[in-house]
Protein backbone atom coordinates (compact mmCIF):
# COMPACT_ATOMS: atom_id res chain seq x y z
CA UNK A 1 0.00 0.00 0.00
CA UNK A 2 0.99 3.51 0.75
CA UNK A 3 3.80 4.98 2.78
CA UNK A 4 1.50 6.22 5.63
CA UNK A 5 2.29 5.29 9.06
CA UNK A 6 -1.22 5.31 10.05
CA UNK A 7 -4.38 4.25 8.17
CA UNK A 8 -7.71 4.59 8.57
CA UNK A 9 -10.31 3.52 5.99
CA UNK A 10 -14.07 3.96 6.52
CA UNK A 11 -14.31 3.09 9.97
CA UNK A 12 -17.42 2.76 11.96
CA UNK A 13 -17.59 2.07 15.24
CA UNK A 14 -20.04 2.50 17.99
CA UNK A 15 -21.77 1.77 21.43
CA UNK A 16 -24.91 -0.53 21.21
CA UNK A 17 -27.49 0.80 19.15
CA UNK A 18 -25.70 4.12 18.44
CA UNK A 19 -22.86 4.62 15.93
CA UNK A 20 -20.49 7.18 17.07
CA UNK A 21 -17.92 6.38 13.89
CA UNK A 22 -19.51 6.29 10.30
CA UNK A 23 -17.20 5.95 7.20
CA UNK A 24 -14.02 7.65 8.86
CA UNK A 25 -11.09 7.92 6.88
CA UNK A 26 -7.74 9.55 7.44
CA UNK A 27 -4.19 8.67 6.51
CA UNK A 28 -1.03 10.20 8.68
CA UNK A 29 2.82 10.08 7.20
CA UNK A 30 5.37 8.66 9.18
CA UNK A 31 7.07 11.21 11.84
CA UNK A 32 3.76 13.92 11.57
CA UNK A 33 1.09 14.87 13.82
CA UNK A 34 -2.35 14.80 12.87
CA UNK A 35 -5.08 16.95 15.26
CA UNK A 36 -8.22 15.27 15.39
CA UNK A 37 -10.60 18.10 15.93
CA UNK A 38 -14.09 18.12 16.59
CA UNK A 39 -17.20 19.26 19.21
CA UNK A 40 -18.00 17.37 22.34
CA UNK A 41 -19.19 13.85 21.58
CA UNK A 42 -18.13 13.84 17.81
CA UNK A 43 -16.44 10.72 18.01
CA UNK A 44 -13.05 11.65 18.58
CA UNK A 45 -12.58 9.37 21.66
CA UNK A 46 -14.16 6.84 19.57
CA UNK A 47 -11.87 6.69 16.87
CA UNK A 48 -8.82 6.39 19.10
CA UNK A 49 -10.26 3.88 21.03
CA UNK A 50 -11.14 1.82 18.39
CA UNK A 51 -7.98 2.27 16.52
CA UNK A 52 -5.96 0.37 19.72
CA UNK A 53 -9.01 -2.17 19.40
CA UNK A 54 -10.23 -1.08 22.88
CA UNK A 55 -13.81 -0.37 20.24
CA UNK A 56 -14.49 -3.24 18.16
CA UNK A 57 -15.18 -1.82 14.21
CA UNK A 58 -18.33 -2.49 12.69
CA UNK A 59 -16.80 -1.27 8.95
CA UNK A 60 -13.39 -0.23 8.01
CA UNK A 61 -10.12 -1.27 8.28
CA UNK A 62 -7.10 -0.06 10.42
CA UNK A 63 -3.44 -0.17 8.88
CA UNK A 64 -0.61 0.32 11.09
CA UNK A 65 2.76 0.42 8.97
CA UNK A 66 0.31 -1.34 6.33
CA UNK A 67 0.04 -4.02 9.32
CA UNK A 68 -3.76 -5.07 9.10
CA UNK A 69 -5.13 -4.28 13.62
CA UNK A 70 -8.55 -4.19 12.14
CA UNK A 71 -10.72 -5.86 15.09
CA UNK A 72 -7.09 -6.99 16.75
CA UNK A 73 -7.82 -7.11 20.64
CA UNK A 74 -5.88 -4.06 22.71
CA UNK A 75 -3.33 -5.71 23.85
CA UNK A 76 -1.91 -7.02 19.96
CA UNK A 77 -2.32 -3.41 18.65
CA UNK A 78 -0.27 -2.21 21.55
CA UNK A 79 2.18 -4.93 20.95
CA UNK A 80 2.42 -3.54 17.04
CA UNK A 81 3.37 -0.74 18.39
CA UNK A 82 0.49 1.11 18.64
CA UNK A 83 0.57 3.07 22.27
CA UNK A 84 -3.04 5.09 23.48
CA UNK A 85 -3.13 7.12 26.14
CA UNK A 86 -6.63 7.13 26.71
CA UNK A 87 -8.75 10.29 28.22
CA UNK A 88 -8.19 10.99 31.25
CA UNK A 89 -4.30 9.79 31.28
CA UNK A 90 -5.07 5.99 32.48
CA UNK A 91 -1.72 6.28 35.07
CA UNK A 92 -2.50 3.93 37.70
CA UNK A 93 -2.54 5.72 40.71
CA UNK A 94 -2.04 2.72 43.05
CA UNK A 95 1.10 1.46 41.47
CA UNK A 96 4.21 3.79 41.79
CA UNK A 97 5.76 5.80 39.27
CA UNK A 98 8.23 3.30 38.24
CA UNK A 99 6.34 0.61 38.36
CA UNK A 100 4.23 2.99 35.94
CA UNK A 101 6.67 3.38 33.85
CA UNK A 102 7.93 -0.44 34.11
CA UNK A 103 4.35 -1.51 32.57
CA UNK A 104 5.63 0.71 29.35
CA UNK A 105 8.95 -1.62 29.05
CA UNK A 106 7.25 -4.85 29.58
CA UNK A 107 5.47 -5.67 26.08
CA UNK A 108 8.44 -4.68 23.91
CA UNK A 109 8.05 -6.63 20.14
CA UNK A 110 11.28 -7.99 19.08
CA UNK A 111 12.20 -5.55 16.18
CA UNK A 112 16.13 -6.39 16.24
CA UNK A 113 16.75 -4.05 19.67
CA UNK A 114 17.64 -5.81 22.79
CA UNK A 115 14.69 -6.13 24.90
CA UNK A 116 16.54 -7.80 27.64
CA UNK A 117 15.91 -6.65 31.74
CA UNK A 118 18.90 -4.79 31.95
CA UNK A 119 17.81 -2.76 28.38
CA UNK A 120 14.20 -2.43 30.29
CA UNK A 121 15.57 -1.00 33.27
CA UNK A 122 17.82 1.41 31.60
CA UNK A 123 15.35 2.69 29.29
CA UNK A 124 12.84 3.52 32.62
CA UNK A 125 15.58 5.10 34.28
CA UNK A 126 16.54 6.92 30.93
CA UNK A 127 12.74 8.50 31.12
CA UNK A 128 13.32 9.30 35.22
CA UNK A 129 16.05 11.33 34.10
CA UNK A 130 14.24 13.28 31.35
CA UNK A 131 11.19 13.82 33.24
CA UNK A 132 12.88 14.69 36.71
CA UNK A 133 9.25 15.74 38.41
CA UNK A 134 8.94 11.76 37.73
CA UNK A 135 12.79 10.65 38.60
CA UNK A 136 12.39 12.42 42.13
CA UNK A 137 8.99 10.31 43.17
CA UNK A 138 9.76 6.94 41.13
CA UNK A 139 9.31 5.08 44.00
CA UNK A 140 5.95 7.13 45.35
CA UNK A 141 2.60 6.09 44.24
CA UNK A 142 1.62 7.71 41.18
CA UNK A 143 -1.39 9.14 42.89
CA UNK A 144 1.04 11.76 44.59
CA UNK A 145 1.34 13.57 41.03
CA UNK A 146 -0.07 16.54 40.17
CA UNK A 147 -2.36 16.16 37.07
CA UNK A 148 0.20 17.40 34.91
CA UNK A 149 2.69 15.35 35.88
CA UNK A 150 0.49 12.38 35.60
CA UNK A 151 -0.43 13.24 31.92
CA UNK A 152 3.60 13.33 31.74
CA UNK A 153 4.00 10.24 33.27
CA UNK A 154 0.85 8.88 30.77
CA UNK A 155 2.88 9.94 28.17
CA UNK A 156 6.72 8.37 28.89
CA UNK A 157 5.14 5.18 29.98
CA UNK A 158 3.63 5.52 26.56
CA UNK A 159 6.83 6.48 25.13
CA UNK A 160 8.55 3.55 26.81
CA UNK A 161 6.72 0.65 24.97
CA UNK A 162 8.39 1.84 21.74
CA UNK A 163 5.38 2.76 19.72
CA UNK A 164 5.23 3.69 16.06
CA UNK A 165 1.68 5.25 15.98
CA UNK A 166 1.20 7.49 19.21
CA UNK A 167 -2.67 8.76 20.32
CA UNK A 168 -3.29 10.99 22.81
CA UNK A 169 -6.48 11.72 24.08
CA UNK A 170 -6.76 15.44 25.14
CA UNK A 171 -3.42 15.27 27.10
CA UNK A 172 -3.87 19.40 27.86
CA UNK A 173 -7.23 18.26 29.47
CA UNK A 174 -7.80 20.28 33.03
CA UNK A 175 -4.22 21.32 33.29
CA UNK A 176 -3.00 24.99 34.16
CA UNK A 177 -1.63 26.81 31.33
CA UNK A 178 1.81 26.36 31.38
CA UNK A 179 1.37 22.72 31.98
CA UNK A 180 -0.75 22.71 29.23
CA UNK A 181 2.52 24.61 27.02
CA UNK A 182 4.78 21.96 28.66
CA UNK A 183 3.01 19.20 27.12
CA UNK A 184 2.30 20.42 23.70
CA UNK A 185 6.11 21.38 23.51
CA UNK A 186 7.05 17.50 24.36
CA UNK A 187 4.81 16.83 21.61
CA UNK A 188 6.33 18.55 18.70
CA UNK A 189 10.06 17.21 20.28
CA UNK A 190 8.86 13.93 20.22
CA UNK A 191 7.45 13.97 16.67
CA UNK A 192 11.43 15.82 16.01
CA UNK A 193 13.53 13.38 17.87
CA UNK A 194 11.97 9.83 17.38
CA UNK A 195 10.25 10.04 14.04
CA UNK A 196 7.01 9.18 15.53
CA UNK A 197 3.49 9.45 14.31
CA UNK A 198 1.26 10.95 16.46
CA UNK A 199 -2.71 11.49 16.61
CA UNK A 200 -3.50 13.89 19.02
CA UNK A 201 -6.86 14.58 20.04
CA UNK A 202 -7.71 17.68 21.66
CA UNK A 203 -10.10 20.70 22.57
CA UNK A 204 -7.46 23.15 22.46
CA UNK A 205 -7.70 23.67 18.87
CA UNK A 206 -5.21 26.59 18.71
CA UNK A 207 -2.46 25.26 20.38
CA UNK A 208 -2.82 22.20 18.68
CA UNK A 209 -3.08 23.12 14.82
CA UNK A 210 0.13 25.15 15.74
CA UNK A 211 2.21 21.90 16.11
CA UNK A 212 0.37 19.59 13.78
CA UNK A 213 1.23 19.30 10.33
CA UNK A 214 -2.53 17.72 9.57
CA UNK A 215 -6.06 18.48 11.00
CA UNK A 216 -9.19 16.49 10.64
CA UNK A 217 -12.47 17.94 11.80
CA UNK A 218 -15.03 15.40 13.34
CA UNK A 219 -18.96 16.16 13.44
CA UNK A 220 -21.16 13.79 14.73
CA UNK A 221 -18.94 10.94 13.55
CA UNK A 222 -17.78 11.61 9.92
CA UNK A 223 -15.09 13.66 8.60
CA UNK A 224 -15.86 17.27 7.79
CA UNK A 225 -12.84 18.39 6.67
CA UNK A 226 -9.08 17.35 6.46
CA UNK A 227 -6.46 19.54 5.74
CA UNK A 228 -3.16 21.12 6.52
CA UNK A 229 -2.73 22.57 9.65
CA UNK A 230 -2.02 26.05 8.61
CA UNK A 231 -5.42 26.05 6.51
CA UNK A 232 -7.40 24.41 8.94
CA UNK A 233 -6.07 27.42 11.14
CA UNK A 234 -6.59 29.73 8.28
CA UNK A 235 -10.33 28.31 7.42
CA UNK A 236 -12.30 31.07 9.40
CA UNK A 237 -15.74 29.98 8.60
CA UNK A 238 -14.73 26.24 9.87
CA UNK A 239 -13.22 27.34 13.07
CA UNK A 240 -16.44 29.55 13.18
CA UNK A 241 -18.84 26.48 12.95
CA UNK A 242 -17.02 23.52 14.27
CA UNK A 243 -13.96 24.57 16.50
CA UNK A 244 -15.59 27.56 17.86
CA UNK A 245 -12.85 29.92 17.83
CA UNK B 1 -5.16 -17.57 82.03
CA UNK B 2 -3.49 -20.52 80.31
CA UNK B 3 -6.87 -21.54 78.85
CA UNK B 4 -7.15 -17.84 76.99
CA UNK B 5 -3.60 -18.54 75.46
CA UNK B 6 -4.60 -22.44 74.63
CA UNK B 7 -7.33 -20.75 72.77
CA UNK B 8 -5.71 -17.80 70.95
CA UNK B 9 -2.83 -20.40 69.94
CA UNK B 10 -5.47 -22.78 68.31
CA UNK B 11 -7.22 -20.49 66.47
CA UNK B 12 -4.24 -18.64 65.37
CA UNK B 13 -3.82 -22.08 63.74
CA UNK B 14 -6.97 -22.79 61.91
CA UNK B 15 -7.27 -18.42 60.89
CA UNK B 16 -3.85 -19.64 58.74
CA UNK B 17 -6.43 -21.61 56.89
CA UNK B 18 -8.64 -19.58 56.54
CA UNK B 19 -6.32 -16.98 55.35
CA UNK B 20 -5.38 -19.06 52.88
CA UNK B 21 -8.54 -19.45 51.82
CA UNK B 22 -9.52 -16.08 51.85
CA UNK B 23 -6.07 -15.01 50.19
CA UNK B 24 -7.23 -17.67 47.26
CA UNK B 25 -10.48 -15.65 46.98
CA UNK B 26 -8.90 -11.89 47.23
CA UNK B 27 -6.78 -12.91 44.40
CA UNK B 28 -9.68 -14.09 41.80
CA UNK B 29 -11.63 -11.28 42.55
CA UNK B 30 -8.57 -9.00 42.54
CA UNK B 31 -8.25 -10.36 38.69
CA UNK B 32 -12.22 -10.86 38.02
CA UNK B 33 -14.56 -9.50 40.15
CA UNK B 34 -15.54 -13.02 40.32
CA UNK B 35 -16.31 -14.78 44.08
CA UNK B 36 -15.37 -18.17 43.24
CA UNK B 37 -18.09 -20.39 45.51
CA UNK B 38 -16.14 -23.53 44.23
CA UNK B 39 -12.88 -22.81 45.96
CA UNK B 40 -13.75 -24.72 48.66
CA UNK B 41 -14.92 -27.96 46.56
CA UNK B 42 -11.44 -27.80 44.45
CA UNK B 43 -9.80 -27.65 47.80
CA UNK B 44 -11.55 -30.62 48.64
CA UNK B 45 -11.04 -32.24 45.19
CA UNK B 46 -6.93 -31.75 45.51
CA UNK B 47 -7.07 -33.31 49.22
CA UNK B 48 -8.14 -36.77 47.75
CA UNK B 49 -6.11 -36.74 45.16
CA UNK B 50 -3.45 -36.12 47.99
CA UNK B 51 -4.80 -38.88 50.03
CA UNK B 52 -5.02 -41.10 47.05
CA UNK B 53 -1.11 -40.41 46.29
CA UNK B 54 0.13 -40.88 49.69
CA UNK B 55 -1.79 -44.22 49.89
CA UNK B 56 0.23 -44.91 46.55
CA UNK B 57 3.53 -43.77 47.81
CA UNK B 58 4.01 -43.88 51.26
CA UNK B 59 5.26 -40.56 51.30
CA UNK B 60 3.27 -37.98 52.78
CA UNK B 61 5.07 -34.93 50.59
CA UNK B 62 4.74 -36.76 47.69
CA UNK B 63 0.72 -36.08 47.91
CA UNK B 64 1.45 -32.70 49.29
CA UNK B 65 3.48 -31.68 46.09
CA UNK B 66 0.71 -32.90 44.16
CA UNK B 67 -1.77 -31.23 45.66
CA UNK B 68 -0.41 -28.55 45.38
CA UNK B 69 0.46 -28.97 41.52
CA UNK B 70 -3.15 -29.85 41.13
CA UNK B 71 -4.88 -26.83 42.54
CA UNK B 72 -2.62 -24.64 40.47
CA UNK B 73 -3.90 -27.02 37.41
CA UNK B 74 -7.47 -26.94 38.31
CA UNK B 75 -7.42 -23.10 38.95
CA UNK B 76 -6.31 -23.06 35.66
CA UNK B 77 -8.50 -24.98 33.81
CA UNK B 78 -11.34 -23.60 35.69
CA UNK B 79 -10.33 -19.89 34.48
CA UNK B 80 -9.60 -21.28 30.76
CA UNK B 81 -13.04 -23.68 30.94
CA UNK B 82 -15.65 -22.15 32.73
CA UNK B 83 -14.70 -18.91 34.19
CA UNK B 84 -13.35 -16.88 30.94
CA UNK B 85 -16.80 -17.03 28.62
CA UNK B 86 -18.07 -15.46 31.55
CA UNK B 87 -16.09 -12.69 32.03
CA UNK B 88 -17.21 -9.09 31.75
CA UNK B 89 -20.94 -10.55 32.10
CA UNK B 90 -23.46 -9.33 34.34
CA UNK B 91 -22.26 -10.94 37.80
CA UNK B 92 -24.58 -13.22 38.21
CA UNK B 93 -23.67 -15.27 35.23
CA UNK B 94 -20.50 -15.97 37.01
CA UNK B 95 -22.52 -16.71 40.76
CA UNK B 96 -24.34 -19.28 38.52
CA UNK B 97 -21.62 -20.61 37.21
CA UNK B 98 -19.19 -21.09 39.66
CA UNK B 99 -22.19 -22.55 42.26
CA UNK B 100 -22.48 -25.06 39.17
CA UNK B 101 -18.03 -25.63 39.24
CA UNK B 102 -19.47 -26.57 43.35
CA UNK B 103 -21.88 -28.79 42.26
CA UNK B 104 -19.90 -30.47 40.00
CA UNK B 105 -16.98 -31.12 41.64
CA UNK B 106 -18.35 -32.10 44.99
CA UNK B 107 -20.85 -34.25 42.82
CA UNK B 108 -17.80 -35.53 41.55
CA UNK B 109 -16.20 -36.08 44.38
CA UNK B 110 -19.34 -38.02 45.61
CA UNK B 111 -19.27 -40.83 42.79
CA UNK B 112 -15.42 -41.56 42.89
CA UNK B 113 -14.48 -41.58 46.16
CA UNK B 114 -18.12 -42.10 48.16
CA UNK B 115 -19.49 -40.27 51.00
CA UNK B 116 -17.62 -41.73 54.42
CA UNK B 117 -15.74 -39.71 56.21
CA UNK B 118 -11.68 -40.14 55.62
CA UNK B 119 -8.80 -39.35 58.04
CA UNK B 120 -6.70 -37.27 56.66
CA UNK B 121 -2.67 -37.48 57.62
CA UNK B 122 -0.59 -34.90 59.19
CA UNK B 123 2.50 -33.70 57.84
CA UNK B 124 4.27 -33.68 61.57
CA UNK B 125 3.13 -35.19 64.84
CA UNK B 126 -0.23 -33.87 66.25
CA UNK B 127 0.05 -34.49 69.93
CA UNK B 128 -0.19 -31.43 71.82
CA UNK B 129 3.30 -29.00 72.80
CA UNK B 130 3.67 -28.03 76.05
CA UNK B 131 5.29 -25.18 77.81
CA UNK B 132 6.92 -26.72 80.92
CA UNK B 133 3.59 -29.01 82.38
CA UNK B 134 1.15 -26.49 80.74
CA UNK B 135 -0.22 -28.20 77.38
CA UNK B 136 -0.71 -25.66 75.06
CA UNK B 137 -3.36 -26.75 73.03
CA UNK B 138 -1.49 -26.98 69.78
CA UNK B 139 0.98 -29.60 67.86
CA UNK B 140 4.02 -29.05 65.54
CA UNK B 141 1.47 -29.72 63.19
CA UNK B 142 -0.30 -26.09 63.95
CA UNK B 143 3.22 -24.51 64.11
CA UNK B 144 3.50 -26.20 60.97
CA UNK B 145 -0.09 -25.12 59.53
CA UNK B 146 1.00 -21.34 60.38
CA UNK B 147 4.14 -21.24 58.88
CA UNK B 148 3.75 -22.73 55.58
CA UNK B 149 0.92 -20.20 55.17
CA UNK B 150 2.55 -17.34 56.25
CA UNK B 151 5.73 -18.81 53.70
CA UNK B 152 3.10 -19.08 50.74
CA UNK B 153 1.64 -15.31 51.40
CA UNK B 154 5.26 -13.84 51.98
CA UNK B 155 6.14 -15.37 48.74
CA UNK B 156 3.06 -14.23 46.99
CA UNK B 157 3.74 -10.70 48.32
CA UNK B 158 7.42 -10.96 46.86
CA UNK B 159 6.34 -12.22 43.53
CA UNK B 160 3.68 -9.48 43.22
CA UNK B 161 6.05 -6.67 44.68
CA UNK B 162 9.40 -8.25 42.45
CA UNK B 163 8.58 -9.67 39.22
CA UNK B 164 7.19 -8.17 36.26
CA UNK B 165 4.36 -11.14 36.98
CA UNK B 166 3.42 -10.13 39.71
CA UNK B 167 3.07 -6.37 38.38
CA UNK B 168 1.18 -7.66 35.24
CA UNK B 169 -0.98 -9.49 37.82
CA UNK B 170 -1.70 -6.05 39.97
CA UNK B 171 -1.71 -3.86 37.19
CA UNK B 172 -4.57 -5.92 35.86
CA UNK B 173 -6.22 -6.00 39.01
CA UNK B 174 -6.36 -2.20 39.11
CA UNK B 175 -7.05 -1.72 35.68
CA UNK B 176 -7.74 -4.37 33.28
CA UNK B 177 -8.34 -2.17 30.47
CA UNK B 178 -5.06 -0.03 31.11
CA UNK B 179 -3.20 -3.23 31.52
CA UNK B 180 -4.29 -4.47 28.20
CA UNK B 181 -3.56 -0.77 26.55
CA UNK B 182 0.36 -1.63 27.36
CA UNK B 183 0.34 -5.32 25.89
CA UNK B 184 -0.41 -7.20 28.89
CA UNK B 185 -1.92 -10.12 27.92
CA UNK B 186 -4.99 -10.05 30.35
CA UNK B 187 -6.37 -13.46 29.20
CA UNK B 188 -3.03 -15.28 30.82
CA UNK B 189 -2.62 -12.96 33.90
CA UNK B 190 -6.26 -14.36 34.84
CA UNK B 191 -5.64 -17.56 34.24
CA UNK B 192 -2.40 -17.57 36.87
CA UNK B 193 -4.22 -15.27 39.03
CA UNK B 194 -6.68 -18.61 39.35
CA UNK B 195 -3.85 -21.11 39.02
CA UNK B 196 -2.47 -19.31 42.03
CA UNK B 197 -5.42 -19.61 43.99
CA UNK B 198 -6.28 -23.18 42.92
CA UNK B 199 -2.96 -23.85 44.89
CA UNK B 200 -3.70 -21.41 48.02
CA UNK B 201 -6.90 -23.33 48.55
CA UNK B 202 -4.89 -26.92 47.79
CA UNK B 203 -2.72 -25.60 50.27
CA UNK B 204 -5.31 -25.02 53.03
CA UNK B 205 -7.15 -28.29 52.23
CA UNK B 206 -3.77 -30.07 52.97
CA UNK B 207 -4.04 -28.46 55.94
CA UNK B 208 -7.54 -28.02 57.93
CA UNK B 209 -8.11 -32.11 56.66
CA UNK B 210 -6.30 -33.77 59.37
CA UNK B 211 -8.60 -31.98 61.99
CA UNK B 212 -11.69 -31.84 60.44
CA UNK B 213 -11.50 -35.36 57.85
CA UNK B 214 -12.47 -35.16 54.29
CA UNK B 215 -15.76 -35.93 52.90
CA UNK B 216 -17.06 -34.37 49.46
CA UNK B 217 -18.60 -31.52 51.81
CA UNK B 218 -15.74 -31.16 53.93
CA UNK B 219 -14.60 -28.05 52.59
CA UNK B 220 -18.07 -26.00 52.75
CA UNK B 221 -17.45 -24.44 56.28
CA UNK B 222 -13.87 -23.52 55.88
CA UNK B 223 -15.36 -21.82 52.18
CA UNK B 224 -17.41 -19.78 54.40
CA UNK B 225 -15.01 -18.97 57.13
CA UNK B 226 -12.39 -18.06 54.29
CA UNK B 227 -15.10 -15.91 52.71
CA UNK B 228 -16.00 -14.03 55.84
CA UNK B 229 -12.01 -13.72 56.64
CA UNK B 230 -11.79 -11.87 52.81
CA UNK B 231 -14.85 -10.15 53.83
CA UNK B 232 -13.27 -8.58 57.09
CA UNK B 233 -9.99 -7.76 54.90
CA UNK B 234 -12.06 -5.99 52.54
CA UNK B 235 -12.00 -8.41 49.64
CA UNK B 236 -9.51 -6.66 47.28
CA UNK B 237 -6.57 -6.52 50.26
CA UNK B 238 -4.15 -9.34 50.19
CA UNK B 239 -2.72 -8.21 53.79
CA UNK B 240 -6.25 -8.25 54.75
CA UNK B 241 -7.23 -11.37 54.01
CA UNK B 242 -4.50 -12.58 55.53
CA UNK B 243 -5.15 -10.43 58.98
CA UNK B 244 -8.71 -11.52 58.77
CA UNK B 245 -8.36 -15.01 58.59
CA UNK B 246 -5.88 -15.03 61.63
CA UNK B 247 -8.55 -12.30 63.47
CA UNK B 248 -11.57 -14.51 62.39
CA UNK B 249 -9.73 -17.52 63.77
CA UNK B 250 -9.11 -16.12 67.00
CA UNK B 251 -12.59 -15.03 67.43
CA UNK B 252 -14.28 -18.33 66.57
CA UNK B 253 -11.87 -19.76 69.23
CA UNK B 254 -12.64 -17.97 72.20
CA UNK B 255 -16.87 -18.32 70.82
CA UNK B 256 -16.01 -22.20 70.85
CA UNK B 257 -13.84 -22.24 73.82
CA UNK B 258 -15.59 -20.00 75.88
CA UNK B 259 -19.36 -20.42 74.45
CA UNK B 260 -19.49 -23.85 73.52
CA UNK B 261 -18.16 -25.31 70.08
CA UNK B 262 -21.41 -25.77 68.59
CA UNK B 263 -21.94 -22.23 68.21
CA UNK B 264 -18.74 -21.86 66.11
CA UNK B 265 -20.72 -21.52 63.01
CA UNK B 266 -23.07 -19.34 63.92
CA UNK B 267 -20.53 -17.10 65.63
CA UNK B 268 -19.09 -17.24 61.75
CA UNK B 269 -22.42 -15.69 60.66
CA UNK B 270 -22.83 -13.09 63.01
CA UNK B 271 -19.13 -11.90 62.82
CA UNK B 272 -20.31 -12.03 58.81
CA UNK B 273 -23.19 -9.94 59.12
CA UNK B 274 -21.68 -7.53 61.63
CA UNK B 275 -18.82 -6.70 59.22
CA UNK B 276 -20.90 -6.41 56.27
CA UNK B 277 -23.61 -4.32 57.72
CA UNK B 278 -20.87 -1.75 59.78
CA UNK B 279 -17.49 -2.42 57.71
CA UNK B 280 -18.96 -2.99 54.47
CA UNK B 281 -15.16 -2.36 52.89
CA UNK B 282 -13.53 -4.34 55.64
CA UNK B 283 -12.03 -3.18 58.91
CA UNK B 284 -8.63 -1.85 57.21
CA UNK B 285 -10.88 0.16 54.88
CA UNK B 286 -9.20 3.66 54.04
CA UNK B 287 -6.22 2.71 55.12
CA UNK B 288 -5.31 1.61 51.82
CA UNK B 289 -5.25 3.72 48.66
CA UNK B 290 -8.99 4.60 46.90
CA UNK B 291 -9.23 2.30 43.84
CA UNK B 292 -9.09 4.91 40.62
N1 LIG C 1 -19.03 4.03 26.59
C1 LIG C 1 -20.01 4.57 25.84
N2 LIG C 1 -21.22 4.00 25.81
C2 LIG C 1 -22.21 4.53 25.03
N3 LIG C 1 -22.06 5.61 24.29
C3 LIG C 1 -20.88 6.23 24.28
C4 LIG C 1 -19.79 5.74 25.05
N4 LIG C 1 -18.73 6.55 24.85
C5 LIG C 1 -19.14 7.49 24.00
N5 LIG C 1 -20.42 7.31 23.64
C6 LIG C 1 -21.19 8.14 22.68
O1 LIG C 1 -20.51 8.13 21.45
C7 LIG C 1 -20.47 9.42 20.89
C8 LIG C 1 -19.03 9.83 20.63
O2 LIG C 1 -18.38 9.94 21.88
P1 LIG C 1 -16.83 10.22 22.00
O3 LIG C 1 -16.47 10.01 23.43
O4 LIG C 1 -16.10 9.46 20.98
O5 LIG C 1 -16.77 11.77 21.66
P2 LIG C 1 -15.59 12.80 21.81
O6 LIG C 1 -15.47 13.49 20.51
O7 LIG C 1 -14.38 12.15 22.35
O8 LIG C 1 -16.20 13.80 22.88
P3 LIG C 1 -15.45 14.67 24.00
O9 LIG C 1 -14.90 15.86 23.34
O10 LIG C 1 -16.57 15.04 24.94
O11 LIG C 1 -14.44 13.80 24.65
C9 LIG C 1 -21.21 10.32 21.85
O12 LIG C 1 -22.52 10.47 21.37
C10 LIG C 1 -21.21 9.57 23.14
O13 LIG C 1 -22.37 9.85 23.88
MG1 LIG D 1 -13.30 12.36 24.09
Amino acid sequence: MSSAALSVGSLAAGYGGVLALKDVSLTAAPATITVVLGANGAGKTTLLRTVSGLVRPRAGRVLVDDTDLTGRPPEDVARAGVAHVPEGHGVIAELTVEENLRLGAMSWRRDGRNTGRAARAAAVAAACDRFPNLGRRRHKPAAVLSGGERQLLAIARALLARPRVLLLDEPSLGLAPRAVRQVMELISQLRAESGLTILLVEQNARGALAIADQGVVLSLGTVVATADAGTLAADVALRHHYLGY
Amino acid sequence: MLEFLQFTLSGISFGAVYAAVALSLVLIWRGTRILNFAQGAMAMFTTYIALEVIRGTGSYWAGFAVALAAGLVFGALAEVTVIRPVEGKPPLNAVIVTIGLLVLVEGLAGIIYGGQYRSFPAAFTVTGLRAGRSPLGISWFDVFTVLAVLAAAAALAAGFRYTTAGLRLRATAFDARIARLLGVRVGRVLTLGWALAGLLGALAGLLISPSTFLYPNSMDSIFVFGFTAAVIGGLDSPAGAVAGGLILGVLLSYAGGYLGSELTPLAGLVILALVLTFRPDGLFAGVRLRRV
